[in-house]
């Protein structure tokens, strides 16, 4: 046996233990999903395609999924709102007739078509094959231009020098960044941050996985079910999908 | 026409000492206002990740797009073949160098990590706009370079009009390209037309001429260089139909968007409630970029008229970048039509912005940069005419 | 003449080698730190590590961020995890296994502006 194939099966009993764990502590979590985790010698593939669903009737006057999504990635606020990172937030919105109110969380779209891929003159903005929208902080230049293109005011320029980085997510003066859709808990086989959060201490309004898997709940939802895309007007066919705006 | 005979200016004065160390003095503000903020962070200035584009893009987009309009004098020259302008090609073609280099270190030097230009200049994305107008900025370089040796060497001056024919266009894609930057920004209701493209072209003939106006009377009058009516009245009126044109494209502009339910809202933040973008739209980019100038190039014929004209266009300019660039990002970008919308992130409000010393520092130091290249330029080589009277430019003038 | 000359040059010569001397030299400039805190053998070996360990971090890096591979063997985190301080559970610092050496050959080095330079279970264990 090569060491390779040792460590592949190494990987696939630790997600399998992981996956037990994560049923237990969060209950809007599929097995269904986990098996799909790659192994860390498999690229990620355009057959893929990860994205959201979130249900904003059920999204509670909570802030569960952005606490939990700077927890996970080491965005901390500096007490400056203007210039600090935020990866998420919650939307109040308030109809202007009737005052019907309604709020949900905002987050990258990770679109088809992302602007900010297309403007980014460096490549450093770029769309992974699955269809996680990244920033490649690497070549980033900090021009700032995917944030003019953004049409959902999804990414943030880091303004000020980062400590106490997290491992997996690394971060720096200088470039600009936005959701990952925690790119790097995707790859071990488990669910955004956010998304484990709201089903375990909030409305249990999100919910994850693949759009192309056909026998994802995501995709049966997406086929059973009303949904829409924030500025669907601009085609720009998101990831994230909204029900009940 | 007899060959009109260039001479290096003297450059041992005092004055013109003074003249170099003060802009010295401001380029070295410049560079110290960009090294506080690459140390610290961005948050020291007025930007925020609502107004991610603040003073230093306005000043750089003006440099450079004045830069390209500048060479418009040399362009009338040896494209459209009028003589009378042939004197003042070389100081043309300067100004266009010198304008974009101060443009160009400001914009570099705001980026968040200006150390890593080489990755600009080594990985592309040719979809982007701005990857393609880093090509059009360092062709530019070269082309006018070409283009002011065919005017230096003698041998070379029968290449003058094709190299002056590269120029135009060249200049014409350029400032096509950094209209297309806002242009191109379908998310955002400001932006997102074609118009800004050419809206930007009489955008930067006007400013690059007025900013040539004020340099070459400058020149002549330090340097105690004659400079005849004959040439001052052409390009008086050149200036005002410029003016008028930016004007007019200004108001279709802003009438193609009343006409648009969608764009309401837009307009009447620009127009009407705007506050102090409203404020800078009427009396800064209209009334002292537009009219009052306009009034002064047609209602008077004094040198004086002139070259507060001038100043009030590059003043009204200034206005009318950052109108559209800083007022185009305070406007919230509508994603809930029909809703009111609040959260953290200042989602629909209209984004604060306050211009900080560092950045007013760093937008100066381009302009600075700018004019102490050109300063060093007329010392070097024979940019200006040993005269602009009448007599020795007149016999074109018909 | 050329006898003085060559005098000259011979103990120019020797003061310049003795000046090249080791304990010389690291009383000018420290000499780096390379301390090995943890595990057997690194992932490759170390005259190999020593020459192109940016090139093997260059290539994993790409292959991490634009792929999705996340193979350990040639990982920043994975290499922070071995040659991290015991003391400090960081590369960086005074004799930090990543900076003395960079400092000592006058590199500069970037991957700490945004990569925590922290081992993983010490940054776990913090509070």
């Amino acid at each position: 046996m090569n060491p390779d194939r040792r460590q592949f099966l190494g990987w696939g009993a630790a997600a399998a233990a992981g996956a037990a764990a994560v049923t237990t502590l969060a209950p809007g979590f599929r097995l269904i999903e986990l098996a799909q985790a790659r192994s860390p010698q498999e690229a990620a593939s355009a057959l893929q395609r990860w994205g959201l669903l979130i249900d904003i009737t059920k999204c509670a006057d909570c802030d569960a999924c952005v606490t939990a999504c700077h927890e996970e990635n080491g965005v901390a606020s500096l007490g400056r709102p203007e210039t600090d990172a935020q990866w998420i937030r919650k939307v109040n919105l308030r109809d202007q007739r009737t005052g019907y109110a309604q709020t949900l969380p905002l987050m990258c779209q990770h679109c088809e078509h992302p602007p900010c891929v297309d403007v980014c003159p460096t490549g450093a903005s770029f769309k992974r094959d699955d269809g996680i929208v990244l920033v490649d902080k690497h070549t980033c230049i900090g021009c700032r231009y995917c944030v003019m293109a953004c049409p959902y005011g999804a990414r943030s320029f880091v303004h000020e020098a980062v400590s106490g980085q997290k491992a997996d997510v690394p971060r720096g003066k200088g470039t600009v960044e936005s959701c990952t859709l925690c790119v790097h808990r995707v790859d071990r086989g488990e669910s955004p941050a956010c998304v484990e959060a709201c089903n375990k201490d909030g409305g249990k309004a999100m919910l994850f996985g693949d759009l192309n898997d056909a026998s994802a709940e995501i995709h049966g939802r997406l086929k059973s079910e009303p949904s829409s895309q924030i500025r669907a007007d601009l085609a720009l066919n998101t990831g994230v999908r909204y029900q009940g705006l | 026409m007899a060959s009109v005979q260039y001479r290096e200016i003297d450059g041992r004065s005092g004055a013109y000492r003074a003249l170099l160390g003060a802009l010295g003095a401001l380029v070295l503000a410049g560079l110290g206002a960009a090294w506080s903020m690459e140390h610290q962070g961005h948050h020291i200035t007025g930007m925020t990740n609502r107004i991610v584009w603040g003073t230093p893009h306005v000043f750089a987009v003006f440099l450079i797009v004045a830069a390209s309009g500048a060479l418009n004098v040399a362009s009338v020259a040896s494209v459209f073949g009028r003589e009378l302008y042939q004197p003042l090609a070389r100081l043309s073609g300067l100004l266009a160098l010198t304008l974009l280099a101060g443009g160009l270190a400001v914009l570099v030097l705001d980026l968040g990590r200006p150390d890593r230009l080489i990755v600009a200049m080594t990985h592309y994305n040719f979809k982007s706009i701005f990857a393609w107008n880093i090509f059009l900025y360092t062709g530019f370089f070269a082309v006018v370079a070409l283009y002011l040796w065919t005017m230096f060497e003698r041998r070379m001056n029968r290449h003058t009009k094709p190299a002056g024919l590269v120029a135009f266009l060249w200049r014409l894609v350029l400032t096509t390209g950094t209209g297309s930057i806002f242009g191109f920004l379908v998310a955002r209701e400001p932006y997102a037309s074609a118009l800004l493209a050419p809206l930007f072209i009489v955008m930067s003939f006007s400013f690059g001429l007025a900013v040539f106006v004020l340099v070459l009377m400058a020149a002549c009058k330090w340097t105690g260089r004659a400079l005849g009516d004959v040439v001052l009245n052409r390009l008086r009126n050149l200036l005002g139909v410029f003016v008028a044109t930016v004007l007019y494209f200004v108001a279709v502009h802003h009438l193609t968007n009343l006409y648009i339910a969608r764009q309401h809202d837009v307009e009447r933040f620009f127009l009407w409630e705007g506050g102090i973008y409203t404020a800078l739209f009427w009396l800064g980019q209209v009334l002292i970029g537009g009219i009052v100038p306009l009034a002064l190039l047609f209602g008077t014929s004094s040198r004086r008229a002139l070259a507060a004209a001038a100043a009030c266009v590059i003043l009204g300019g200034l206005a009318q970048v950052y109108v559209l660039i800083i007022g185009g990002q305070a406007y919230p970008q509508l994603m809930f039509p029909e809703k009111e919308v609040a959260s953290s992130f200042f989602d629909g409000v209209v984004a604060a912005y306050a211009p900080s010393l560092p950045e007013v520092a760093l937008g100066v130091g381009g302009v600075a940069l700018a004019l102490a290249l050109t300063v060093v330029a007329l010392k070097v080589l024979p940019f200006l005419p040993k005269s602009l009277a009448d007599g020795d430019v007149g016999s074109a003038a018909a | 003449m050329t006898r003085i000359a060559a005098v000259i040059i011979a103990a120019v010569l020797a003061v310049a080698g003795a000046a090249d001397a080791s304990d010389q030299r690291a009383r000018g400039v420290a000499l780096p730190a390379v301390k090995i805190e943890k595990g057997e053998a690194c992932v490759a070996p170390t005259g190999e590590m020593r020459r192109d360990h940016m090139k093997l971090l260059l290539h994993q890096r790409d292959r991490t961020l634009r792929q999705g591979l996340r193979e350990p063997r040639f990982s920043l985190k994975n290499c922070v995890d071995c040659h991290a301080s015991r003391e400090t559970g960081s590369v960086l610092g005074k004799d930090g296994f990543c900076s003395s050496c960079h400092e000592y050959a006058a590199v500069s080095l970037d991957c700490f502006e945004c990569h925590t330079p922290l081992q993983q279970k010490r940054a776990a264990a913090r509070p």
